[in-house]
C-alpha cells in the first residue's frame, strides 16, 4: 500500500513538473486562423486629417453621450477610449510640431479602437463567453446578458481597449464591435463611411492586406487612387504616395489583427507597442490545457484522492472504535 | 473528524467582538454606496487598474490565508499524518469564512452580479478561460468547506440521521477538498500570464501557476502557526509548541523548494539585473522574498522552531512574503502603460477591513459554540 500511494504521488509531482519547464509550453494552443470573410478596417495615418468626424459618426451609430474634458464643453472631447468612447483620433505630435507625418518637428493621427484580434485574449479570457469571435465576419462582439463584469478581459487586453462603465451601478463592458448592428443590414461601420479622406477603409481583410501590399509599392511623391469608405465602393481619391514605415501594424502583432494600421511614423511614437507573432493568450491557455486535458487529469488525480482519503479515514475510525485508555494517544 | 472536540463556551460578546461587528457596520455602509452608485463612487479601480484591493486581497491573498484547511487535509488525510489531527478543524474554520468572505468580495466586486448564473449554463462556459475555472472552483470549494466543517454541527446539534448520510460522501468531500484548492491555487497563478507585457518580468513568468501552488501551501501552513499560537494564547488551551514546530520543519522545506526555483527561474530569464536594479519593483521582488528568507532561516533551524516566540515570527515574515508576492503580481507589479495609477481608496480598504473583522468576529463566535478546539486543549485550558 504504502508503495502505491508513492508512486501516486510521483505521478501528481510529474505533473506539476510540467508547469516549471520555464518558456516552453507543452501543447500550447496553435494561434486561431483568419475567419473566411473576416472584415476590417484599414486606418492609414498619412491620409487622416484629424477632422473627427468618425467619432462624431461612432457616438451616432452607437448611442454614446459626448464627453467634454479640458473645461470646454461645446463639442465632444474625450482624451481618451472610455465607457463613451469606442473610437478616437489621437495625435502625435514632437518639436515644433508642423510637418504632418514627419518624426520629428512634426505630428501624425493615429485611431484608437478594438483592433478585433484574430485570437482576442479577451474572448479567451471571458468567463461565460459574453466576448465571443463571430465565425464568419471575425467581429468580436460583446453580450451583457451574458457578462458578468469580472473585468478579466481588460486585465488580458494587451491594446487596453474594453472599458468599463464604474459610475454605473450595474455597469457593462464597452467596446468598438465595428458597427456589427450596421454590418447586419449590409452596411458597413460608422467610422468608415464619414471618413472623407478614405484614412479609414472598411473591407474583408484579405482584400485590405491586398491593399497595404500595394501602397508598400508605391514611389513616396507620385500621385495614385486611395479608395474611400470601402474598399470596394468604387468612390476614390488622388493623393501623392508618403514615405511609409515598412510595417503594416497588425498584421503580424500576436497573431494579427482585422483593424491594421500604416503610418509615416513609427507606431511605437503612438503608443503601440512592439509585440511577438505568438500572442499571451496562447502561453495562458496552453498551460491550462496542459495540466487539465479537458478536466480528465482532474478527474484521475480525484479518484486517486478519495480512495487514499478513504483508506486513511477507515483506518482512523478503525482506531478510534478501540476503547481509548488514553485520549489522543492514537494520535501520536 | 475529531470526536474529542468541545465547544469553548464562554462570553460572547467580547470587546474584540463587538469592535469587529462595528468595523463590519462600516463595510456594510460603503457596500451599500457600491450597490447604489457604482463601483467608481467607493473604489479607485479604473481602466487601466480593473482589479483592484478586493481582488488582490479579499481573493489572492486572502484564499491564501484560508489554505490553512487544505493543507491540514492533506497531511492528515492524503499523507496520513495523523498527529495533525486537532488542528484540523481550527484550519478548517478559518478556511471557511476566509473562502466565504472571499466569495462575498467577488460579489461586491464584480459589475454584474445577477449574470453569476450564466456560469453554470453549459452554453456559455467558456473552458478556455483561466477565470472561468477560478470561479468554478472556488464556487465549489466554499460549498465543500461547509460541508467538511459540518461533522461539527452534526455532533452540536446531535444530527444522527444526517451524520450517517454525511459519512456516506465524506470522503469524497474532504479528497474534493485538496483537489480544488490545488486547482484554483496555481490557476491564480496562471490568470495573471494573460496579462502579457503589463506584468514585470520579475512576476511574468510561465512558472507562475506552480510559484502560486507553493505560496499556498506555505502559506496555509504559516496560517496554522499563527492561528494555533494566537487561539492557544487567548483561549489558554495549552501549549502546541512541539505539534506546530513539525509544521515549521515541513514549511521549511516548501520555503527552500520555492526559493530556488524563484531565483533558478529568474536567473534564466536574465532578470537577475532587473532584480538588483535598485529600482521599485527590483526593491519589491527582494523585500517579498527577504521575509521569506527569514521565514526559512528560521524554520530550518531545530533550535529557533521549537522556540514558540520565533516561530510566530517565522509564520508572521511568511504570511507577509507569501502576500507580497501575490500583491506584487497582481497589483504592483502590473502597468498597463497608459500612464494609470492606482492606489485603493477609504471606502475600498473599510470593506476590505469590514470583511477581516467579519471573519475574526465568526470565527471566535463558532469556537465558542461548536466543538472545534480539542478536547485535550479544552482540558488544559480548565487548570
Amino acid at each position: 500500500m504504502k508503495m502505491k500511494r508513492r508512486d501516486f504521488l510521483k505521478g501528481a509531482a510529474g505533473s506539476l513538473a510540467l508547469l516549471t519547464l520555464d518558456g516552453k509550453v507543452v501543447d500550447a494552443r496553435s494561434v486561431e486562423a483568419l475567419p473566411p470573410h473576416a472584415l476590417g478596417i484599414l486606418y492609414d495615418s498619412t491620409l487622416c486629417v484629424g477632422c473627427n468626424a468618425c467619432m462624431a459618426a461612432c457616438k451616432e451609430a452607437n448611442q454614446m453621450v459626448p464627453e467634454a474634458s479640458n473645461g470646454q464643453k461645446l463639442w465632444d472631447n474625450p482624451r481618451d477610449l472610455s465607457a463613451q468612447t469606442l473610437n478616437i483620433i489621437k495625435k502625435y505630435s514632437s518639436g515644433s510640431g508642423i510637418h504632418k507625418d514627419q518624426d520629428q518637428d512634426g505630428y501624425a493621427f493615429i485611431k484608437r479602437q478594438c483592433l478585433h484580434c484574430v485570437d482576442p485574449s479577451c474572448v479567451t479570457a471571458c468567463p461565460v463567453s459574453a466576448l465571443t469571435k463571430d465565425k464568419e465576419t471575425g467581429i468580436v462582439g460583446y453580450n451583457r446578458d451574458a457578462c458578468i463584469g469580472c473585468r478579466y478581459c481588460q486585465v488580458a487586453c494587451p491594446y487596453n481597449i474594453p472599458k468599463f462603465e464604474w459610475d454605473d451601478p450595474y455597469p457593462e463592458i464597452v467596446k468598438c464591435q465595428l458597427c456589427s448592428h450596421l454590418v447586419a443590414k449590409g452596411g458597413i461601420s460608422a467610422c468608415c463611411s464619414v471618413c472623407p479622406t478614405g484614412a479609414s477603409l472598411f473591407g474583408p481583410v484579405a482584400e485590405l492586406l491586398e491593399e497595404t501590399r500595394r501602397r508598400l509599392q508605391m514611389k513616396p511623391g507620385r500621385q495614385y487612387d486611395f479608395p474611400v469608405s470601402s474598399i470596394d465602393s468604387g468612390k476614390s481619391h488622388r493623393f501623392k504616395a508618403p514615405r511609409y514605415i515598412r510595417q503594416v501594424y497588425g498584421r503580424e502583432e500576436l497573431g494579427g489583427t482585422q483593424v491594421m494600421y500604416m503610418s509615416a511614423v513609427p507606431f511605437e511614437r503612438f503608443g503601440l507597442p512592439s509585440f511577438p507573432k505568438e500572442s499571451f493568450v496562447s502561453m495562458a491557455s496552453g498551460i491550462q490545457y496542459a495540466i487539465y486535458k479537458g478536466m480528465v487529469y482532474p478527474l484521475v488525480v480525484l479518484a486517486g484522492l478519495v480512495f487514499m482519503v478513504k483508506k486513511n479515514k477507515n483506518s482512523e475510525e478503525a482506531d478510534e472504535n478501540t476503547p481509548p485508555t488514553d485520549q489522543g494517544a492514537h494520535h501520536e | 473528524m475529531s470526536d474529542h472536540a468541545k465547544p469553548l463556551g464562554g462570553r460572547i460578546c467580547t470587546p474584540t467582538f463587538l469592535i469587529c461587528l462595528l468595523v463590519v457596520g462600516i463595510a456594510l455602509y460603503f457596500a451599500g454606496k457600491r450597490f447604489l452608485y457604482g463601483i467608481g463612487s467607493v473604489t479607485n479601480m479604473n481602466d487601466g487598474f480593473p482589479w483592484g484591493l478586493w481582488i488582490a486581497y479579499d481573493v489572492v491573498v486572502g484564499t491564501a490565508f484560508a489554505c490553512g484547511g487544505y493543507v491540514m487535509a492533506l497531511m492528515v488525510y492524503i499523507l496520513n499524518r495523523g498527529e495533525f489531527h486537532p488542528l484540523v478543524r481550527p484550519a478548517l474554520l478559518a478556511s471557511m469564512f476566509g473562502y466565504t468572505l472571499a466569495g462575498i468580495s467577488v460579489f461586491l466586486d464584480i459589475g454584474r452580479y445577477l449574470n453569476v448564473y450564466n456560469l453554470y449554463l453549459p452554453w456559455q462556459m467558456n473552458f478556455h478561460s483561466v477565470m472561468f475555472e477560478v470561479a468554478m472552483c472556488i464556487g465549489t470549494y466554499i460549498f465543500v468547506l461547509w460541508l467538511e466543517f459540518t461533522p461539527a454541527f452534526v455532533e452540536r446539534w446531535q444530527l444522527k440521521n444526517f451524520e450517517k448520510r454525511l459519512n456516506r460522501v465524506i470522503f469524497a468531500l474532504i479528497a474534493l477538498g485538496v483537489l480544488l484548492p490545488t486547482m484554483h491555487q496555481s490557476s491564480l497563478g496562471t490568470m495573471m500570464l494573460m496579462a502579457g507585457y503589463k506584468l514585470s518580468p520579475l512576476w511574468h513568468t510561465s512558472t507562475l501557476p506552480l510559484l502560486f501552488l507553493l505560496t499556498a501551501l506555505f502559506m496555509g501552513f504559516a496560517m496554522v502557526v499563527f492561528e494555533a499560537t494566537i487561539s492557544s494564547r487567548v483561549y489558554r488551551l495549552g501549549d502546541e509548541t512541539s505539534i506546530l514546530a513539525q509544521i515549521g520543519r515541513i514549511m521549511s522545506w516548501i520555503l527552500a523548494i520555492y526559493l530556488l526555483i524563484r531565483f533558478q527561474n529568474i536567473f534564466m530569464r536574465g532578470e537577475m539585473g532587473t532584480a538588483f536594479s535598485g529600482s521599485f519593483l527590483g526593491n519589491m521582488f527582494l523585500l517579498e522574498n527577504l521575509m521569506l528568507l527569514i521565514g526559512l532561516f528560521l524554520l530550518a533551524s531545530a533550535r529557533y522552531r521549537t522556540n514558540p516566540r520565533l516561530l510566530f515570527i517565522a509564520a508572521l515574515a511568511v504570511l507577509i512574503g507569501g502576500s507580497l508576492f501575490r500583491f506584487n503580481t497582481y497589483i504592483i507589479g502590473f502597468d498597463p502603460g497608459t500612464g494609470w495609477k492606482y492606489f485603493p481608496s477609504v471606502g475600498e480598504q473599510m470593506i476590505t477591513y469590514g470583511l477581516i473583522a467579519f471573519e475574526i468576529a465568526a470565527y471566535t463566535l463558532f469556537v465558542k459554540v461548536f466543538p472545534v478546539f480539542s478536547a485535550s486543549h479544552a482540558a488544559d485550558a480548565n487548570q
